[in-house]
């Protein structure tokens, strides 16, 4: 008798747990919140609870609020998969938003792919990740555009003919990037001087930059992550290269300043967004942001937000919220408002929008200019 | 004539009869991968699995670093030469000659392609070994913290090397791999380690690694010729550490060299030392129990926003080391817990 009741409370709690009778529509989300890339991950979530906290404020989707499932996968891609079989298998979630890092969202496509769940990855930008299957989408521009935007802009706006390169050979992302940027500026014409690499986590660079200085480029384009470059700009600056630096979206942080200061003056880095932009989308994003978490958004928290808006619009247009609908209408995203601008999903689930040029000077980045796909 | 006869057949035989839970436990683990599935979540199978790659690499680690005393840090190097070379045989297959491995109608994966995944993996350990094989014979010769050295640097080169080479990916990593790992090759290769591992240390060579670990000059001394004994081991956990790599890769579906860093060999070393240096049942469990507690752990992040699992994972550590730092069995076997008898095959104490 005892058994029988226990069981019949054990079905109960099951029938509540399961997504049909569901009073919530669970999202998930992976990201790394512990490890090397912390803050990423950080910034990204908080982008996504904003999103989340926005829409439940509205009153959902459907008239069922919105549950967020934050796993954290301590930068692992083993990690990932495991929490996105977690996700799927265990929490039912309708839809996955995640990774910043390409390497760990190329373990957690073919989990999502197989199980029919849409993954939309907020700023995975190696262009393999949406390759993986017709379920999985991100809402950022993928290498090829940003290292076509940087060249553009060295041989349009700053008229540079010799360019050099030094590049992050760890980072799968500066890699991708510097092999884009050095073609596009080979077809506008342009020379690679030199093309110089390092390896994240070194903090000596006056070799390859002595050597960069022996060829007098009219550019560096330095397209690593922040904690690098601020040293790089340092020690640049200190061996007396005046040349401007550029860079891709791995520059955006504050930290940057923290560890390059003036150095990194007369300096230009491709962004997702700016926060200068007035458009009316963009800033009640950062209003909003600023009075939820006191502080201003980078880049990945607006990759989130947009990344946890494209994917409610796409909910909202469903008829059923069936994984396939939800999967088809999020295809079918054109021209969307977002906060880094107006994104379409093509045909190759990757998203088609502008990208901007940012000029950094005294601890500020200064919007310079917006360049269309 | 007759007699001897019968005794090689009696002897035979015997081996079989040894053999023969051990081949059963291979058919249990292709049972369970039949049958399971229906049962588990394919969340907890996922851990299974992955908990199994651990248990490969703990006991072939612990051959070295527990039963022949050497303090072996470049695990993960090997497992990155076998998960790298078996991934790179697999997708080159794939994308050169598919018609070994596809079927055109379907576009699924033949059944014959799985001879070539299990040829790829044996390759993956024979280069791990090879790997081991040269790193190990000059440093081998050193005693002590010098050879915790010689293998973490090697760790980082192979992953240096790896990522600056493009045939394999570089920093991009290695995709789209072709996903033929599952519980049953994962568990059969379990126990085809444990099984070596075993016979390896219940033997004359076994007495031999034990030797060294008790007393290097002793050893010597017997007549043992420590080096060879040394390098064996360590070739030998090499190809195991290889073979898990190949079954991690063909797992995952993606390799990259940020999953071979030193953080990953740490990981088998505390399994090793929480299951008890130089005890191949207390490796088994110490493996399980730490891929199953990160798990495990993973609610309280999710009710307490906080990733408190690490802090936790640590004090378990921490407290295993003050309460017990023989670790959980010291270097007992299962087996002579449940018969409360004293281990006296090769304890040389």
């Amino acid at each position: 008798m005892f058994f029988a009741s226990r069981l019949s409370i054990l079905c109960a709690v099951a029938m509540t747990v399961s997504p049909v009778f569901a009073s919530t529509i669970k999202i998930g989300e992976v990201g790394s919140m512990s490890g090397s890339e912390a803050t990423f991950g950080l910034s990204t979530h908080e982008g996504i609870s904003l999103a989340v906290k926005e829409q439940n404020a509205k009153g959902g989707i459907k008239g069922k609020k919105i549950e967020l499932i934050n796993l954290d996968n301590q930068g692992k891609p083993e990690e990932a998969a495991v929490a996105t079989t977690k996700l799927v298998t265990q929490d039912k979630v309708m839809a996955i938003l995640g990774e910043v890092a390409s390497s760990r969202s190329m373990a957690m496509a073919p989990i999502a792919q197989q199980n029919k769940v849409p993954m939309i990855s907020p700023s995975s930008t190696n262009p393999k990740v949406t390759e993986i299957g017709n379920y999985i989408f991100r809402v950022c521009f993928i290498d090829p555009f940003q290292g076509k935007v940087m060249a553009k802009f060295a041989a349009e706006q700053l008229k540079a003919k010799r360019v050099a390169i030094l590049r992050d050979v760890k980072s799968d992302y500066s890699v991708g990037l510097s092999n884009f940027f050095t073609e596009a500026f080979k077809q506008s014409g342009g020379e690679i001087v030199v093309d110089q690499s390092y390896s994240s986590g070194e903090v000596d660079f006056n070799s390859q930059l002595t050597s960069i200085r022996a060829k007098k480029p009219d550019a560096i384009f330095i397209p690593g992550y922040y904690t690098e470059v601020g040293l790089i700009a340092k020690q640049a600056r200190k061996l007396g290269i005046k040349a401007p630096l550029l860079g891709g979206d791995g520059w955006d942080s504050t930290k940057l300043f923290e560890i390059g200061g003036k150095s990194l003056n007369n300096s230009y880095f491709s962004n997702h967004y700016s926060q200068e932009d007035q458009a009316p989308s963009v800033q009640n994003f950062i209003k909003s942001y600023k009075s939820e978490y006191n502080k201003v958004p980078d880049g990945l928290a607006a990759m989130g937000y947009d990344a946890a808006k494209v994917l409610f619009a796409a909910m909202e247009k469903t008829k059923s919220l069936a994984s396939t609908e939800i999967r088809d209408a999020i295809a079918q995203t054109k021209d969307f408002p977002a906060v880094t601008g107006n994104i379409t999903i093509d045909a190759k689930r990757n998203a088609s929008k502008p990208a901007v040029v940012l000029e950094v000077k005294d601890g500020k980045f200064l919007y310079k200019s917006t360049v269309n796909p | 004539m007759g007699l001897s006869n019968k005794i090689e057949n009696t002897k035979s035989y015997a081996g079989l009869m040894s053999l023969r839970w051990w081949l059963l436990a291979i058919a249990g683990a292709w049972a369970l991968d039949y049958v399971l599935p229906s049962m588990l979540s394919p969340y907890i199978f996922q851990i299974l699995v992955l908990a199994g790659i651990n248990v490969i690499l703990s006991v072939s680690l612990n051959l070295v670093n527990g039963f022949t005393g050497q303090f072996s840090m470049g695990h993960a190097g090997f497992m990155a030469v076998g998960g790298y070379l078996s991934a790179f045989l697999t997708t080159s297959l794939v994308e050169h000659r598919p018609d070994l491995m596809i079927d055109p109608a379907t576009g699924e994966l033949l059944g014959t392609a799985v001879i070539f995944y299990f040829g790829s993996l044996i390759l993956g350990g024979v280069a791990a070994t090879l790997v081991g094989y040269i790193v190990g014979l000059p440093s081998l010769r050193l005693r002590g913290d010098y050879l915790a050295i010689v293998t973490l640097g090697f760790g980082e080169i192979i992953r240096v090397i790896l990522l600056n080479t493009d045939a394999v990916g570089g920093a991009r990593g290695l995709s789209g791999i072709k996903q033929f790992t599952n519980f049953g090759w994962v568990f059969t290769f379990v126990v085809i380690t444990v099984f070596c591992v075993w016979r390896v240390v219940h033997s004359a060579h076994g007495r031999v690694l034990q030797s060294i670990r008790e007393d290097e000059i002793a050893a010597t001394a017997m007549g043992v010729n420590t080096t060879q004994g040394k390098v064996r081991a360590f070739a030998m956990g090499a190809f195991f550490a290889g073979v898990a790599g190949g079954l991690f890769a063909h797992y995952l579906t993606t390799l990259n060299p940020g999953t071979f860093d030193f953080n990953r060999s740490f990981e088998v070393i505390i399994m090793v030392v929480l299951g008890g240096m130089g005890s191949i049942s207390g490796s088994v469990v110490a493996a399980i129990v730490l891929t199953v507690l990160k798990e495990a752990l993973r609610p309280l992040q999710q009710y307490t926003g906080v990733d408190l699992r690490m802090v936790i994972y640590a004090l378990v550590l921490i407290i295993m080391m003050l309460a017990r730092p023989k670790g959980i069995f010291g270097t007992k076997e299962i087996g002579d817990l449940f018969r409360g008898r004293k281990k006296v095959k090769g304890d040389l104490t």
